[in-house]
């Protein structure tokens, strides 16, 4: 399964134009050729390794494969490649800064120790990251409505660590 | 030079001079008696065979190996933690690596390098706290000493901090600079001696998990994430009866999807217990990746048929429990027998009864079962999420018949265990495959697979019969239990099949004078295996509960019922050595009564339940708060307080008892496996609904006892307390009695 990571710089030559899907993933650019009725997740952990999206169940319940979608929490399991053209994709990896800085978010889960065996971590900071672009100050039940399940007991410390990172973003806006 | 210093009957501390002038202090566990330690001068730079503990580089950074594999129980943190503290390292400085299965060749049998490699169950701190602390103590001794012969003064005049040696004068030494030397240095023919606890500067200490920023970023490898190359994925079709058989298998449209390498069937080998070989007669489809994987597996034409648990049914099994318990039939075992409880009947002021149903668990873990293995000619290396290396490494030996070291078993960061990893029925599935296909493989489990075959926890059945006497006091108590057994078939004899469905020191024994506990074994065809705080948690509901019932009957608070039950503060002995301290008992729960302000609520709108339970030397109570509005039952505060002895990472601790707290609530309001027609029916998160954000409190109120004891393991501490803390509250809050879990559905039945 032939797979481009970023356009290759043209030889000068005219290559045939290979049909398939180009999207952008973590802010960089992927061209998928192969079946488009692929998962996402499927194409983010087996073609192009990019990990830290955990597969969690079929359905997607569980809430370990989500990704932001232009910006909105989707099951990576859910979605198919070919529903994809042109959309902006963030996963885990890319919550960090081009400085590799950690995003207030991703800091408030490591202090308040959000954290048990850390499987279903990724997909909590990617459902936080959507609760947070809509609720700049979610209440409790803004969080209760979060999808995630968490096998090791982590809620009351993810829940914790919403507020200090919305308080801590509120904080950095003022700055 | 370096030398070796004898710990204990089992183990040796051995210094050496690393690469570029590290000191390592090593420890080397002789797990067989006859088994010497390898003399150093043989070991070169093998630090395996050494067992790396700790190395200091000559910049002063300090490498500690994590020895258990961590499930999310933070072993890699407090174990690190334990040596740092006596070695007063600077744990800004500090990188914990994760050791592999410590495994070399002993004429043809392992050696095991780290000793017993196990995680998740509870007892990796007790097991590790004096060598680990050992460890430490000799690598700072050394680096005194060094420092001593620099200045040309005892060694005793020195003091540490934060990785450095400090002289009288205030001169300072980093132990980067200190390392080459001390590595030179004889060590003592005798332990070090340790710290004092006044002067711990680590332990006692909060720390967040070793591996957070990593976890955060999506960079942390679980074995799921590791890679061997073009590995080739295989996922199963596994037969929904444990002994059924195939009928009938259509490769052909599975063959025919592009990318799909291979059809195979695996069988169960007879001649080896459950946890070592195929879990169920299964289909594997073999492919690229695993998205053709899993389409091949839907492609797949096939028809099992039943075979002789092809009827049986959780409901008939209950019945069949149920007339069991009260019929007069003689128990499997009598667990415990104390005074004469036939005859303690004359003393009956009230007779309290009632008998509670628990259902089969599954264990769920995040990170489905999965093995990534390649088997060449060097040898066979194997990522493999398991709480117990050592036992996916006989598996995986037995199957390949290859020397010991030729075997590795690497480790990543578990996405849970609960018990479900110590037994490798995925191990062997994932090798017997890399072999058919002679290709490096990927196992993987989808969820419904991983739902459907799990060697689940046993429902249970409980009776009990208990004795109040004039003045309240409860004495006599008979308990009935029927279950079917974890250990049936893995090589324990029928004696002994009682010990993972009950424990003979539960409470209420040795508080009342007359006590019975009576076992009953049941047959089922059905999986089962070690979960979660088993037996604790089932035998915790069903006696706090009844605890609370005869309070209720004695129309008393339930708080003074239990206080008067366990009595005057003193030690009650326990069968088969060590005590309970019953006035740690009675600490915990008055903490949790207090914070939970126990009598002013105790009248309110609201209901509060509460309990206690005591684990392995440790103790635990909660008192839950829950209020009802018609049909919708809310959490409101759950308060755990906990006496484990001494604390090593206060911040894990409060995970661990926060985490255990949402989990078993998760259980208790939710979870039940059903077999119909000997099929499991649950296997998606619809069927089998953990807890949602929205079910759970929104904080779990822990309180640390603080002690000074030897430490004690947490991870499941938290659990028993759970279910009945919040079967007690629902009882103030609406007078419905739940005696079967889970509790929202009977609840709703009841109500």
């Amino acid at each position: 399964m032939a797979q481009d990571h970023a356009a290759p710089a043209h030889s000068g030559d005219v290559a045939p134009v290979p049909s398939g899907i180009e999207l952008q993933i973590n802010g960089e650019h992927y061209h998928h050729t192969g079946d488009p009725q692929m998962p996402l997740l499927w194409y983010l952990r087996d073609v192009l390794r990019l990990d830290g999206t955990k597969y969690g169940g079929e359905h997607g319940q569980g809430g370990a494969d989500l990704v932001l979608v232009d910006g909105k929490a989707t099951s990576s399991i859910g979605v198919t490649m070919s529903k994809l053209t042109g959309k902006q994709v963030v996963t885990v990896e890319g919550l960090v800064d081009a400085k590799g800085g950690l995003h207030p978010l991703q800091q408030a889960f490591i202090d308040e120790d959000a954290i048990g065996c850390g499987y279903c971590t990724p997909g909590w900071l990617i459902a936080s990251m959507d609760l947070l672009n809509r609720h700049k100050d979610p209440a409790d039940s803004d969080i209760d409505t979060l999808p995630n399940l968490c096998r090791c007991g982590c809620q009351t410390r993810v829940r914790s660590a919403i507020k200090r990172a919305a308080a801590a973003m509120k904080q950095g806006a003022k700055a | 030079m370096s030398g070796q210093v004898k710990l204990s009957r089992r183990g040796f501390l051995q210094v050496m001079a690393g690469a570029a002038g590290a000191l390592i202090v090593g420890i080397r566990i002789a797990e067989a008696a006859d088994t010497a330690p390898v003399p150093l001068d043989m070991l070169g730079d093998n630090l395996s065979a050494l067992g790396l503990y700790v190395r200091i580089d000559q910049d002063g950074g300090v490498l500690i190996g994590a020895r258990d594999p961590d499930t999310g129980t933070g072993v890699a943190t407090s174990l690190p933690r334990i040596i740092a503290d006596e070695l007063d390292a600077d744990w800004q400085r500090v990188r914990v690596v994760s050791l592999g299965l410590g495994v070399s060749n002993h004429n043809g049998k392992p050696d095991w390098t780290y000793g017993q490699q196990m995680g998740g169950t509870g007892n990796s701190i007790p097991r590790a706290w004096r060598d680990l602390r050992a460890a430490g103590a000799l690598a700072r001794w050394l680096l005194m000493q060094a420092a001593a012969q620099q200045l040309g003064i005892p060694a005793d005049r020195l003091r540490t901090e934060k990785g450095m040696v400090i002289a009288p004068d205030g001169r300072r030494f980093g132990y980067g600079a200190l390392a080459a030397a001390a590595a030179k240095i004889t060590p003592p023919q005798t332990p070090v001696a340790v710290k004092t606890p006044d002067r711990y500067t680590l332990i006692g200490q909060p720390a967040g998990d070793v591996d957070a920023r990593n976890i955060v970023t999506g960079r942390t490898p679980y074995s799921l994430d590791q890679h061997f190359g073009d590995a080739v994925v295989a996922v199963l079709a596994h037969s929904p009866w444990p002994d059924g058989q195939l009928e009938q298998l259509d490769k052909s449209p599975a063959l025919a999807i592009k990318g799909v390498i291979d059809v195979i069937e695996l069988k169960p080998d007879p001649k080896w217990p459950p946890g070592q070989t195929v879990i169920a007669p299964a289909v594997a489809v073999i492919a690229e990746n695993t998205w053709l994987a899993l389409q091949g597996r839907r492609a797949l034409k096939l028809d099992w048929k039943p075979g002789a648990s092809g009827n049986e049914n959780t409901a008939t099994l209950e019945q069949q429990a149920t007339s069991l318990l009260n019929s007069d039939s003689a128990p499997t075992t009598r667990v415990r027998d104390d005074g004469n409880v036939d005859k303690a009947g004359h003393k009956a002021a009230r007779r309290v009864e009632a008998t509670y149903y628990q259902p089969w668990l599954a264990h769920a873990t995040s990170e489905p079962m999965n093995c990534l293995v390649r088997i060449d000619k060097t040898g066979a290396t194997l990522y493999v999420p398991t709480q117990s290396p050592q036992q996916a490494w006989t598996v995986v030996q037995r199957l390949t018949g290859l020397p010991p070291d030729q075997i590795d078993i690497r480790q990543s960061r578990i996405g849970g265990g609960y018990g479900r990893r110590l037994d490798h029925d995925y191990v062997a599935e994932a090798v017997l495959l890399a072999q058919a296909v002679n290709k490096p493989l990927r196992l993987f489990w989808p969820r419904d697979e991983d739902l459907t075959h799990d060697y689940y926890r046993s429902g249970t059945v409980h009776t009990f019969h208990a004795i109040v006497d004039a003045k309240r006091h409860v004495v006599a108590w008979n308990q009935r239990l029927a279950s079917a057994s974890t250990l049936t078939g893995r090589g324990v004899s029928s004696d002994h099949l009682w010990t993972s469905e009950v424990s003979e020191n539960q409470l209420p024994a040795g508080l009342v004078p007359h006590y019975r506990s009576d076992w009953f074994s049941l047959t089922s065809a059905i999986p089962r295996g070690p979960h979660s705080g088993m037996p604790e948690v089932t035998n915790a509901f069903a006696v706090d509960s009844f605890i609370d019932e005869i309070a209720h009957s004695l129309k008393e608070d339930p708080l003074d019922t239990r206080l008067r039950l366990i009595g005057e503060p003193r030690l009650v002995p326990l069968q088969g050595g060590g005590a309970i301290d019953t006035a740690r008992l009675i600490n915990v729960l008055k903490l949790v009564a207090d914070h939970i302000r126990w009598k002013d609520w105790l009248r309110s709108v609201n209901g509060l339940g509460i309990a206690c339970w005591h684990v392995d030397g440790a103790y635990v109570a909660h008192a839950i708060e829950v209020s009802m509005q018609g049909e919708k039952l809310t959490i409101e505060r759950a308060v755990c307080a906990v006496d484990v002895g001494r604390v090593i990472n206060p911040k894990g601790l409060e995970g661990q008892v926060a985490g255990a707290t949402l989990d078993a609530l998760s259980s208790a309001l939710n979870l039940a496996i059903t077999v119909k027609d000997g099929k499991v029916q649950q296997s998606t998160w619809k069927d089998y609904p953990l807890a949602s954000m929205a079910q759970l409190p929104n904080t779990v109120e822990v309180i640390t006892v603080p002690g000074d004891g030897d430490p004690t393991g947490a991870s499941f501490l938290a659990m028993p307390t759970v279910a009945p803390a919040l079967a007690n509250a629902v009882f103030r809050v609406s007078a419905v009695r739940v005696r079967r879990l889970p509790l929202m559905k009977e609840w709703l039945r009841l109500l």
